[in-house]
């Protein structure tokens, strides 16, 4: 049964790093990297589970809370690009390209 | 065999809806179906026989990140993404070369898949799975009890930040 969460989880990595590639909004490209974490922490309680150990949950639960961190710098990020470009495209933020 | 069945009905929820995630043009449905993707993840962490994982997965992501998400979307209100390109747009910055990305990211998961389903048996999961929310409770605040705190501070730090930066000057 390992393998089969393995291989959802790989599935669900590779979704969301496609979609940081396909998509020209920076709104749905935070969302990839939401998948991408949800896709690690499935990865961390199969092993967890055929381990029979709690430490994968626990680490799960570390990447939760670095993950709603990550959600509200970045959305704030957004807000305020937003506010002085009016566009969510990360190709018009050139600013700090030479 | 439900357990398969469920597995399999969960995990075919968590990628169609992904896929749809970064298949939208319109960031509010892709939040929406996210929550439906973190749902049916949830689903499968109470498979795995990790009830608190599974109760967090719905309460901290699908409730409070995921709203955070909605609420920012609504509140720029600029739900649609450009698609048009302007020709000053650098060539490799074009839609063509934008889709060897997502070639690339196909390469990688078939990498992925070959590499993890190499060389570990795949058998139903041995007994003795730690799943009691009062376990995970001691755990965290004897062997992880830094780290938990560490976390908070964490939480703090970002909290700081997200209202300096988007703050009005």
């Amino acid at each position: 049964m390992l393998n089969q969460y393995l291989v959802l989880s790989a599935i669900l990595f590779t979704i969301g790093t496609a979609g940081v590639f396909v998509r020209r909004n920076l709104i749905t490209i935070l969302l990839s990297i939401e998948i991408m974490l949800n896709a690690v922490n499935l990865t961390f309680v199969a092993f967890g589970r055929a381990l029979g150990s709690a430490d994968g949950q626990i680490i799960v639960f570390f990447v939760m809370t670095v993950a709603a961190a990550e959600a509200a710098v970045g959305l704030a990020i957004v807000i305020t690009l937003f506010r002085h470009k009016e566009s969510l495209n990360p190709d018009s933020f050139t600013l700090l390209k030479w | 065999m439900t357990e398969t069945t469920l597995f399999y009905a969960f995990g075919a929820v968590a990628v169609v809806a992904s896929l749809l995630v970064i298949a939208q043009r319109n960031p509010v449905y892709s939040v929406l179906l996210l929550i439906g993707s973190f749902g049916a993840l949830s689903g499968l962490y109470v498979l795995l026989d990790a009830p608190f994982v599974a109760v967090i997965q719905i309460i901290v992501y699908a409730g409070a990140i995921m709203v955070l998400f909605l609420f920012v979307v609504m509140l720029l209100n600029a739900p649609h993404e450009d698609t048009e390109y302007d020709e000053h747009v650098h060539p490799l910055l074009r839609p063509g070369p934008m889709r060897f990305g997502a070639v690339l990211a196909i390469a990688f998961g078939v990498e992925l898949v070959w590499a993890l389903t190499r060389h570990i048996e795949s058998g139903p999961f041995a007994g003795g799975a730690v799943s009691s929310v009062a376990s995970i409770g001691t755990l965290l605040f004897t062997d992880y009890a830094f780290a938990f705190e560490v976390t908070s501070i964490l939480i703090l730090v970002a909290m700081m930040g997200a209202v300096v930066l988007a703050r009005r000057d």
